[in-house]
């Protein structure tokens, strides 16, 4: 056997810890952040802190708390993932439901397929999107986190795929039965796909929570922003002329420790539901890509 | 049950397409579409005799295509090497760590990275701890473009593995046990059955990244680009969005639409190739 011989054991050691050093310096930054988080300012602001807080304090975490465009930018932020996500996932799973049907039950599943596939290759580009929002009326508005990313072309092709893989005989027993095509889905589909659908939700959720630029671009002003478009401003560019705040919270603001704080909660929803991600993503994608 | 993503389709996806023709236009918003005058190509002249676009450009491809080779070098070798460990229990934890960056977004990484690569961050403390100069990795434009093409494979690396790593488990171990009576070695196997077994994926991957040319990640350089680095930094895009927000919407649009156009036939020839050469279909 390969491995028994002492040059393979030897490159399994170097490989072994090549490899665990490699994962560590992926998560180190975000440890580093987390300890200046939690250390008090004088030993951030003059950089002293490596992976372990020094002189150990919430300070800079009861300071953002009482920041009130924080507090209702993470609340913009947990209703868009929230209702986005579900009204996502809805208008995806029927679609994809209604492109998993052959081309005998649904006729003109080609034209639809191109119809969305066209969507995916090609983009209008930044001016005419921004045109068309402002003339449907949805600048400003909150609305314009959701409605718009409502189709999702890449999600419905993995959803679609999935359902295509569900023995066409459990649809046969349904027609003879009598259920109409809404039943079929809602009944034998959706309960069927629930761990498909699980990762695509947690997916779209952290998506969502993630997206910053539609705010940036479509809500003038900082109270309407989500969490992300209101850290990319404030920690990432430094502009404070949009947020209207005093100097004494523009001293706090430009606190270290209190900035890697607010890196910290922004990451929070997501480490929260890594776990569950990560033991469906590998599954998952490979799922919906491989096809019979 | 189509209906609610056809009409979404329409309104958010198709109707801003005919918003296209303002690329030909002199726009002025007043005016709107129908009352701006018509100036034919002179948008796109422009574009290509102007310094900052022609320097927008070159940056976008230079910067995207070494983001694609290593995006791709990188990830195959993470893979193989994570292959040959076999206590389970250490892959899992490994690729839990390194998959972890992918999900945070530019905002966030952006803002660490602010954080860790300034003058008196983490990283400068580390080279100052070896006597050299402290570095400015966002301030210069040659250590910009290094930045951003190792922190995009940070993030994206391990993710990007993961179809290797999946292709890696799907090749046929009778493979494997023949060549070892043959009496091949570990390296052996790698080269000659593990490697060969993985082209086809790898040349999917590769078409299908082609696609991204010209699109070298508006969140990633918009969260890090500053006015010290704009010669060396700006892409199409980032130059995009400030020409937009200087009001020439018609050159933005035009800039766009080039971009976009590059992108659909790359994409569009990129899936046609990875559909003969590996039989890849996505519908």
């Amino acid at each position: 056997m390969y491995y028994k011989s002492p040059s393979y054991r030897t490159f399994s050691y170097f490989n072994i810890a090549f490899l665990i050093l490699i994962s560590l310096l992926c998560v180190m930054p975000m440890v580093h952040i987390f300890a200046v988080s939690l250390s008090g300012k004088s030993a951030a602001d003059s950089n002293l802190v490596t992976f372990l807080p020094i002189d150990f304090t919430l300070d800079s975490y009861a300071q953002t708390f009482k920041n009130d465009n924080f507090l209702s930018a993470t609340a913009v932020s947990v209703l868009r993932s929230l209702i986005g996500t579900a009204m996502g996932m809805i208008v995806t799973m029927l679609a994809a439901f209604s492109l998993s049907r052959t081309h005998l039950e649904f006729k003109a599943r080609t034209f639809y397929v191109w119809f969305f596939l066209i969507i995916m290759i090609f983009d209008a580009g930044l001016v005419p999107h921004y045109m068309l929002i402002q003339k449907v009326g949805l600048v400003n508005s909150f609305w314009v986190l959701i409605v718009p990313h409502l189709v999702n072309v890449w999600n419905m092709i993995l959803m679609m795929n999935f359902f295509r893989a569900i023995p066409k005989d459990l649809d046969e027993a349904a027609i003879v039965d009598g259920a109409s095509s809404f039943k079929i889905f809602a009944s034998i589909y959706l309960p069927v796909s629930l761990p498909a659908i699980a990762t695509l939700s947690l997916f779209t959720l952290v998506g969502h929570w993630n997206s910053w630029f539609d705010g940036m671009l479509y809500l003038r002003t900082a109270d309407q922003w989500p969490l992300a478009t209101l850290l990319q401003t404030i920690v990432v560019v430094q502009d404070f002329s949009k947020t209207g705040i005093n100097p004494e919270q523009l001293e706090m603001l430009s606190n270290r420790s209190v900035k890697a704080a607010q890196i910290f909660i922004a990451m929070l929803p997501i480490l929260a539901v890594y776990p569950l991600l990560q033991r469906y993503f590998v599954k998952g994608i490979v799922l919906g890509a491989v096809k019979e | 049950m189509l209906l609610p993503a056809v009409l979404v389709a329409l309104v958010f996806k198709y109707a801003p397409m005919p918003g296209v023709i303002m690329a030909f236009q002199e726009f002025k918003p007043w005016l709107g579409v129908g009352g701006s005058s018509w100036v034919g190509w002179d948008n796109f002249k422009l574009m290509f005799t102007m310094h900052d676009s022609v320097q927008v450009i070159w940056n976008t491809i230079f910067i995207s295509v070494l983001k694609i080779l290593f995006g791709l070098v990188v990830p195959v070798t993470f893979a193989l090497l994570l292959n040959e460990i076999r206590h389970i229990a250490l892959k899992r934890s490994i690729q839990t760590l390194v998959y972890l960056p992918h999900f945070m977004s530019w905002v966030i990484l952006g803002g660490i990275l602010l954080d860790l690569l300034s003058l008196d961050g983490f990283a400068n403390r580390l080279v100052t701890a070896f006597h050299l100069e402290p570095i400015l990795f966002l301030g210069d434009g040659n250590w910009f473009r290094a930045t951003v093409i190792v922190s995009d494979l940070w993030k994206e690396f391990g993710f990007s593995a993961i179809v290797f790593l999946a292709a890696l488990s799907g090749i046929n171990p009778a493979l494997y046990e023949a060549s070892e009576i043959d009496g091949a070695g570990r390296l052996q196997q790698t080269l000659y059955i593990t490697l060969p077994s993985l082209l086809p994926i790898i040349i999917v991957v590769f078409t299908l990244s082609l696609g991204n040319v010209l699109n070298a990640n508006f969140d990633q350089i918009f969260n890090l680009l500053n006015p010290l680095v704009l010669e060396k930094g700006d892409i199409i895009d980032t130059y995009v969005y400030r020409t937009f927000q200087g009001g020439q919407y018609s050159l933005a649009t035009a800039v766009g639409i080039f971009k976009s156009a590059v992108g659909f036939v790359l994409i569009s020839g990129g899936y046609y190739f990875a559909y003969k050469v590996a039989n890849y279909r996505i519908f």
